[in-house]
């Protein structure tokens, strides 16, 4: 085949455009001067500084529990969802449900923020519920758009898994509830680690929805990062990006290794 | 038993996302109001239409609304034509390196929106990366303004978004068979003839596709624009934030969502059915 | 033979570890209907792909009427090829990929139109110009790719399994159909298959490749008849291959048949296999001598219009022999047969 230049040209081009500035924050995170982006000798600072920063830790902390109980619940929700989408046939309704299962996807975050903090405002009114927004809102909200996420993933595993699988289970004894269990989760399971994964990396990376659908009680890792970003740079947030590229470098190859474990095991 | 499935999600999505919705309509035809929360339904005092003529007849978010627009178009583009040869250069690539390369072009994702977004305020503000080198080899004297300006904008935007347009080009072009372009060749068409021809139609689903997906959730972006756009760059999500938590006139910024939603109804139709065909 | 429109000279391909071609030679006259009959992994699709100029032989050259095509990429050909999957491009019409090649030689409109339109009234087409492939039967796409490329009138026309992708009952029409349209055009094709059959129907001459090699070329007749090496034998009709020791007398003593085989003519030096078609075996009582032998059947299958019986022999040999239907029903399953063959029958193998 013609080996032409150009194509791989631009993805080298691409890929330097894409990691060059993650390149030099992770780099600079490391230099001992105030101001960032500047050499000033190799040094931990920032990282002792931002263990010690209260605010940041109470934050990440925040974030991590919300992050990680909404990809769960995310998983669950998009697993039924995908479910109905794949399997479920034609019923009355399937349209909007198909739409309204699309909708997370697709709206602006600013206005599911909006739509969210309202529905929770009207709620508040009417039942008392939810008295305090915070994590919990924080959780329902990125649950919802985790779960439409989780939901493609899933749809598109089940759309090409051969149903005779599950019917040679059935064939061969196994009830609907072993089948599920024996067969097609464990074909399932890739979508569903993808779907957390992908949730929860959404939760830790929104500030406008939190920001929306959030209250006083409830300040996520990003809310206060972008904070800090409209005051300007501060070599902490250097450090921090580091932390969270180290972060995702792992799950990301965690999650790799796990798939291709899962994907070789078949 | 069989119907949980579709009872958990029929009615998660219903109380999450469909009455939602249905709640920024009413607001939007509400009325304002002193106090917490700071609207009055329309239950009360009739429909409210004040919010909607202001949105509609004022320029100022007239104009917000086209800059929204115009910066989605833009981003999309030039996503577009930096995830074209990119895609190209996956798909072409040998087999052993594809998905690391794949993995490459997606991880940035994983490394979080704002951080990168802080990478570019530390290379392009006064005091920056770029500005230093420039001063240190003398092409400068004093730094450019290079944060807060529209081609800072757009660096932040593309940069965020560009993973999202290569993904679905790879797809398209992964699906292309070689067999086809061998085809053309044999049939007498040269290298770049067969790209024409052949290569680029048969990618235009997925070029579409990767446009609408940096379009749909550019056009309500606020962060960027936030962060790295000059104070001129008032594009319909930075407005809406604004109206919401400093103004507090809910109304209006309810009626800046359903107008959002409106402009984008088209788009978002648009790429679910190209969703459906492939 | 005239003067060769194409010539392979010592082709070789490997692809790691797996020779794909070895050092092959060929000569296709102009005009020629020539197939290329190899199981999987014989090489014969790379063959038309070094052809084509997809892939570059290690070694060796393809000349078109003496002119060496190495390093004419494959646009600049003047050769062309139908594809197996057909390679139709979805997003033109049936007319807009005939027109596609004719573009590309910058044919102009009115002259472009006219050969589109004769070229899928040669294909039984005409009222499909407008129609995109995925609205297309199986037949109608191979017809469409097949325009395709004659309407770029090649003087040679590589054909990789054009009927693979039919249905068995279209495939016998679709064949005559090619071999209509090749006398027609006076093209020459090189058609690629596995399929003996197809091959023997077809072409006037066969090339039957063995792990990149060229181990028989000759007229369908002489290649089923007399053919070359025990691969050729058993891969074309299924024949016997009993392997023996000369016996001196020009017969080859096969103690796994428990019997002597003797050709027609002296066994050649060096011989120690010949080729029986299981069609030239008789059933025949009180046999005796050379060419004779006895077994006991061991199953009977019922193919129609004859019936095939395995026998299993003494040294422990099991042979394939035909039963003609109007010889009236086969013996049963255990009975003890007398077989006998004539000399003529038994062929020589040489490697």
């Amino acid at each position: 085949m013609r080996r032409s230049l150009f194509p791989r040209l631009g993805l080298l081009l691409g890929l330097l455009f894409l990691w060059l500035p993650v390149l030099l924050l992770a780099g600079y995170a490391f230099s001992d001067a105030r101001i960032p982006f500047q050499w000033g000798g190799f040094s931990w600072r920032w990282f002792v500084a931002l263990a010690g920063n209260e605010r940041l830790l109470a934050a990440a902390w925040l974030s991590l529990r919300v992050a990680a109980s909404a990809a769960t619940l995310a998983v669950v929700l998009g697993g039924c969802i995908g479910w109905v989408l794949a399997r479920q046939g034609p019923f009355r309704g399937r349209p909007l449900f198909g739409a309204l299962a699309g909708a997370p996807l697709v709206l602006p975050d600013v206005v599911t923020g909006l739509s969210l903090l309202l529905f929770f405002v009207l709620l508040e009114g009417a039942t008392g519920w939810p008295a305090e927004r915070g994590a919990t809102t924080i959780l329902l909200a990125h649950a919802t758009i985790g779960g439409a996420y989780a939901a493609v993933l899933v749809q598109a595993r089940l759309a090409t898994l051969e149903r005779e699988l599950e019917e040679a289970a059935r064939d061969l004894g196994a009830g609907p509830a072993t089948t599920f269990a024996t067969i097609t989760l464990p074909l399932l399971a890739p979508s569903l680690v993808a779907g957390w994964l992908l949730a929860f990396t959404l939760s830790l990376d929104d500030v406008v929805v939190a920001s929306f659908v959030s209250g006083p009680a409830g300040t996520t890792l990003p809310m206060v990062v972008f904070s800090m970003l409209r005051l300007g740079l501060t070599p902490e947030i250097n450090a921090l990006a580091v932390v969270i590229l180290l972060l995702a470098l792992t799950s990301a190859g965690g999650a790799l290794l796990l798939l291709r474990g899962v994907l070789g095991r078949r | 038993m069989r119907r949980l499935p579709l009872l958990v999600p029929v009615l998660w999505l219903g109380l999450l996302v469909a009455v939602p919705l249905l709640v920024v309509l009413v607001l939007s035809v509400s009325w304002p109001a002193e106090g917490v929360p700071p609207f009055n339904l329309p239950g009360v005092a009739g429909l409210n239409g004040d919010s909607f003529a202001l949105v509609l007849g004022d320029p100022y978010y007239r104009a917000a609304f086209l800059k929204a627009l115009v910066v989605a178009g833009a981003t999309a583009g030039l996503c577009l034509l930096l995830a074209f040869p990119m895609a190209l250069g996956l798909v072409r690539a040998a087999a052993a390196w594809r998905a690391p390369l794949l993995l490459l072009v997606l991880l940035p994702f994983w490394t979080g929106f704002l951080p990168r977004l802080g990478a570019w305020i530390g290379l392009l503000r006064d005091e920056g990366w770029i500005n230093h080198l420039l001063q240190a080899w003398g092409f400068i004297e004093t730094p450019l303004p290079l944060l807060y300006s529209w081609p800072a904008l757009f660096l932040g935007m593309v940069h965020a978004y560009l993973p999202f347009a290569v993904l679905p080009l790879y797809a398209s072009l992964s699906r292309l068979d070689p067999v086809l372009e061998e085809a053309a060749a044999d049939l007498g068409a040269g290298g770049f003839t067969v790209f024409r021809t052949i290569t680029l139609p048969l990618a235009a689903p997925g070029a579409a596709a990767a446009f609408l997906l940096v379009f749909i959730p550019a056009a309500g972006e606020y962060v960027i624009p936030e962060l790295l756009g000059p104070p001129s760059a008032q594009v319909v999500g930075r407005v809406l934030w604004q109206e919401f938590f400093q103004n507090r006139d809910w109304p209006t910024a309810a009626a800046l969502a359903v107008l959002l939603l409106l402009a984008l109804l088209i788009p978002i139709h648009l790429f679910q059915r190209l969703e459906a065909r492939s | 033979m005239s003067r060769p429109l194409l010539s392979l000279r010592g082709l070789s391909r490997r692809f790691g570890e797996t020779v794909a071609l070895d050092r092959l030679d060929l000569d296709v006259p102009p005009g020629e209907f020539l197939a290329l009959l190899g199981g999987s992994g014989s090489g014969k699709s790379t063959l038309l792909r070094v052809i084509a100029g997809f892939e570059a032989p290690d070694a060796g050259q393809v000349l078109f009427e003496g002119r060496d095509l190495a390093g004419v990429p494959p646009h600049a050909r003047p050769l062309n090829m139908m594809f197996q999957s057909y390679a139709l491009f979805p997003h033109l019409t049936v007319a807009g990929n005939v027109a596609y090649g004719l573009r590309r030689e910058g044919v102009a409109r009115a002259e472009r139109h006219r050969r589109v339109a004769e070229a899928l009234a040669m294909v039984g087409l005409e009222e499909f110009g407008r129609r995109l492939p995925h609205r297309l039967s199986g037949g109608q796409r191979q017809r469409v790719a097949l325009a395709r490329v004659l309407v770029k009138r090649p003087r040679l026309l590589l054909l990789d399994e054009p009927l693979g992708a039919l249905d068995a009952g279209l495939r016998e029409r679709t064949g005559f159909e090619l071999r209509a349209l090749q006398r027609e055009t006076g093209a020459a094709f090189i058609m690629v298959t596995h399929d003996q059959s197809e091959a023997l129907a077809l072409a006037d001459r066969v090339a039957v490749l063995e792990q990149g090699r060229l181990v028989q070329l000759g007229p369908p007749r002489a290649v089923y008849e007399r053919p070359a090496t025990r691969f050729v034998a058993s891969f074309l009709g299924g024949a016997n291959v009993l392997e023996g020791r000369p016996d001196g007398a020009g017969g080859l003593d096969c103690p796994l048949l428990g019997g002597t085989l003797r050709p027609a003519e002296t066994l050649p030096e060096g011989c120690t296999a010949c080729a029986l078609r299981p069609e030239r075996i008789a059933l025949r009582s009180g046999a005796s001598g050379p060419n004779t032998a006895s077994g006991t059947i061991e199953e009977v299958a019922f193919r129609g219009d004859d019936s095939l019986l395995l026998v299993r022999m003494p040294g422990g040999a099991v042979l394939r022999v035909g039963h003609a239907e109007e010889d009236g029903a086969p013996p049963p399953r255990g009975s003890t047969v007398q077989l006998s063959w004539e000399a003529a029958a038994v062929v020589p193998l040489l490697g």
